[in-house]
């Protein structure tokens, strides 16, 4: 019998019951074993989370983040990526397939999901639509979805051949997973190493265009329209993509996206004089695609926030800016930004952040019994305090990275505990 | 001009000059400029040195740096590389060239050729023509020029010559004619089309001669005291017709000669000479 724990006091956001108000909650077991108007269970729970004045939400759910194991431990490990997660109010990630070897085995999935890495949330692999995401000969689904993939993308490249997406789309169809898109058109994108625009005329870098993303996305969804499989963008940076996105909705194509906060937060200007902390691929977009993601974000045409949470090493990022690595670090940032921005700039409902944070991205990949606290679902809780004002410093990241644009921000919204299965994982 | 013999004012320094690209004019121009002054100077080049053993930029700097050089003068394809070393570096460095991004002492060798021609940079109008996009020397002598209130014309073919081009400064306009943009000129700077640069990008050699070079009909347009500049290197036949490099209206060797001094100048006060 493992310690119940209660969390009393808070004001409850839960948009998969359509509750909110003034809850409390008794995690038993791993799940949620009963949820309260508040009051009714006083005295109840081994230990007791006191929420009053904090949001109690479902636990968040990243769906987009680079664990880098097996392979490439020096940059961040299962343990540390998890254990950021944590920091950040995650209590579930999917890890993409980008690892080396690539994802592309169940032997490596289950690998990743060894206890023995040392995961402080849960993990749920996406594994590699092509054999070493090389885009030419498809991996088995059905083996990789039984030993524990939820998705399949070839993550870091895009899956350019127009058959082999049309199997792959099929294929996942068939298991109801999705195909995640990297939508790059390469043929665009070659020696670019940020956004197509004045920034990269002035600092004299090539240019990647918007185009090489939506051409790609209008491009799929005509086999979307095909095989009435479940398609979802990655990182979806341009205000040309959402509008191919909406299109599909519209058409009730199963299509669906996530925008990462530095996409909503930054743009191509702020690369500045040649910070590679502000290098990512899809780069940094134009003020109007910033302000049509936010649009997006707002009005629902965006599923999710999904960070993309890429560590590398000081040395790797600490490069000229055309050799350094795409990605950033985000799992600690992601909530303190969407609050910030999101919530408090542009007036989006701490509802909708939810949604965004944790009901969707469990919706988008079928996470069962996550993203929401109705009675018998995971106990994954996220208690967060959406007034309290922070300042982020990248040196005490709890990744083995610290390549953040963020560091030295002030934001509003902390967490204040993540609880994973019933576990108080990270306590402020 | 230029009579005095040089004062070795920066005796008993050292200089490191890295070559990450070929250069011959730039190079020998600041190696003269340093040896000019007294210094000790050491010329890296990627291709005879532990860069093409793949140590990285930064580790090749902070070597040079410990092994007591009082300055970098640093010529890398990559641009932005000049920033990363100063980031990194605590000694001053020289940006000789650094992708597309600038040359900022070719657009100071410039500017002073220029003022050894005209009284003030002040309402000049400088034409520059060609291949916009991939110069470094371009963005330089934009943000230099401009800064003394220079009119700037641009011109090229849209591939070579992005519209945003115009955003980089105050007065700078941009035209697709080149009788338009010579033009009253009082400078014409021509471009060499940077074929390394391309990047697949496919030019038709003979439409471009027909559109953009400037030939000595062409020039009979522009100021009768009109300067022809050009940085080099200079393809003949191609961007400009060899008569007009060689008419009496180019300086393009004294732009050469004049680089040597501003290069001194350049090397005495970021050494903290004066």
């Amino acid at each position: 019998m493992t310690k119940s724990l209660s969390i009393r006091g808070g004001y409850l956001i839960d948009p998969a019951q359509k509750l909110e108000g003034k809850y409390d909650l008794l995690l038993k077991d791993g799940r949620v074993a009963e949820l309260s108007a508040r009051g009714g269970l006083r005295g109840k729970g081994d230990e007791n989370i006191d929420a009053r004045g904090l949001i109690v939400a479902p636990g968040l759910i990243d769906i987009h983040v680079h664990l880098r194991e097996p392979g490439q431990s020096h940059k961040e490990t299962i343990a540390t990526g998890t254990m950021a997660a944590a920091a950040g109010g995650f209590t579930s990630v999917c890890a993409m397939p980008n690892t080396a070897p690539v994802n592309d085995s169940p032997e490596i999935t289950r690998w990743m999901l060894d206890p023995a890495r040392g995961a402080q949330v849960q993990v749920f692999p996406i594994a590699a639509a092509t054999s070493g995401s090389k885009g030419a000969q498809l991996t088995d689904f059905a083996a990789l979805h039984r030993a524990g993939a939820v998705a399949v993308t070839d993550d870091g490249k895009p899956i350019l051949n127009e058959q082999i997406l049309r199997t792959a789309l099929l294929g996942a169809g068939k298991l109801k997973i999705p195909v995640i898109q990297h939508a790059e058109d390469t043929s665009m994108t070659a020696g670019a190493a940020m956004n197509a625009g004045f920034t990269a005329f002035r600092l004299g870098l090539r240019g990647w265009p918007a185009e090489a993303e939506s051409s790609l996305v209008e491009r799929d969804v005509q086999l979307v329209a095909e095989t009435r499989a479940h398609y979802h963008v990655a990182h979806l940076s341009t205000a040309a993509t959402l509008k191919a996105v909406r299109r599909a909705k519209r058409d009730r194509l199963h299509v669906t996206c996530e925008v990462t906060p530095h996409h909503f937060a930054l743009i191509d200007e702020d690369v500045g004089d040649y910070d590679t902390n502000h290098k990512m691929n899809p780069p940094l977009r134009s003020r109007s695609d910033r302000e049509a993601l936010l649009a997006g974000l707002a009005d629902g045409s965006v599923d999710c926030v999904a960070t993309d949470h890429a560590p590398h090493a000081f040395n790797e990022k600490n490069q000229e800016f055309d050799r350094a690595p795409f990605g950033i670090t985000g799992l600690e940032t992601a909530l303190g930004l969407c609050i910030s921005i999101l919530h408090v700039r542009h007036k989006i409902p701490l509802k909708r952040v939810v949604e965004l944070l944790s009901t969707n991205p469990a919706h988008v990949m079928s996470l069962e019994g996550r993203g929401t606290l109705a009675k018998g679902s995971s106990a994954d809780v996220t208690v967060f305090d959406p007034t309290k004002k922070w300042t982020y410093h990248a040196a005490q990241s709890h990744s083995k990275s610290k390549n953040s644009p963020f560091d030295g921000w002030q934001l509003q919204g902390k967490v204040v505990a993540t609880v994973v299965g019933g576990v108080v994982k990270f306590r402020l | 001009m230029h009579s005095r013999p040089a004062r070795p004012l920066l005796r008993g320094k050292r200089i490191a000059l890295l070559f990450y690209e070929p250069s011959t004019r730039t190079r020998v121009s600041f190696e003269f400029a340093a040896k000019l002054l007294g210094t000790h100077t050491s010329v890296i080049n990627a291709v005879s040195s532990s860069i093409g053993k793949g140590e990285t930029l930064v580790d090749t700097g902070k070597t040079l740096q410990a092994l007591g050089a009082d300055c970098i003068v640093v010529r890398h394809p990559s641009s932005g590389a000049p920033n990363l070393l100063a980031r990194n570096l605590r000694i001053p460095i020289i940006n000789a060239g650094d992708g597309m991004h600038e040359h900022p002492s070719q657009a100071l060798l410039d500017a002073y050729t220029m003022l050894r021609h005209k009284k003030s940079l002040k309402g000049l109008r400088v034409t520059m023509v060609g291949d916009i996009q991939h110069s470094r020397v371009v963005r330089s002598n934009i943000h230099l020029l401009s800064k003394f209130g220079a009119e700037i014309v641009l011109c090229g073919p849209v591939e070579l010559l992005p519209e945003t081009a115009a955003q980089l400064a105050p007065r700078v306009k941009i035209t697709r004619h080149i009788e338009e943009a010579v033009r009253k000129a009082d400078v014409i700077m021509m471009l060499r089309v940077q074929k390394e640069r391309l990047a697949g990008l496919r030019l038709n050699a003979g439409r471009y001669i027909a559109q953009y070079q400037l030939t000595a009909e062409r020039l009979k347009l522009a100021k009768s005291d009109v300067m022809v500049m050009h940085p080099g290197p200079m393809i003949r036949g191609m961007e400009i017709q060899g008569e007009v490099a060689d008419s009496p209206q180019s300086v393009i060797e004294e732009q050469v000669h004049n680089g040597v001094y501003v290069r001194m100048a350049i090397l005495t006060i970021s050494m903290g000479v004066e």
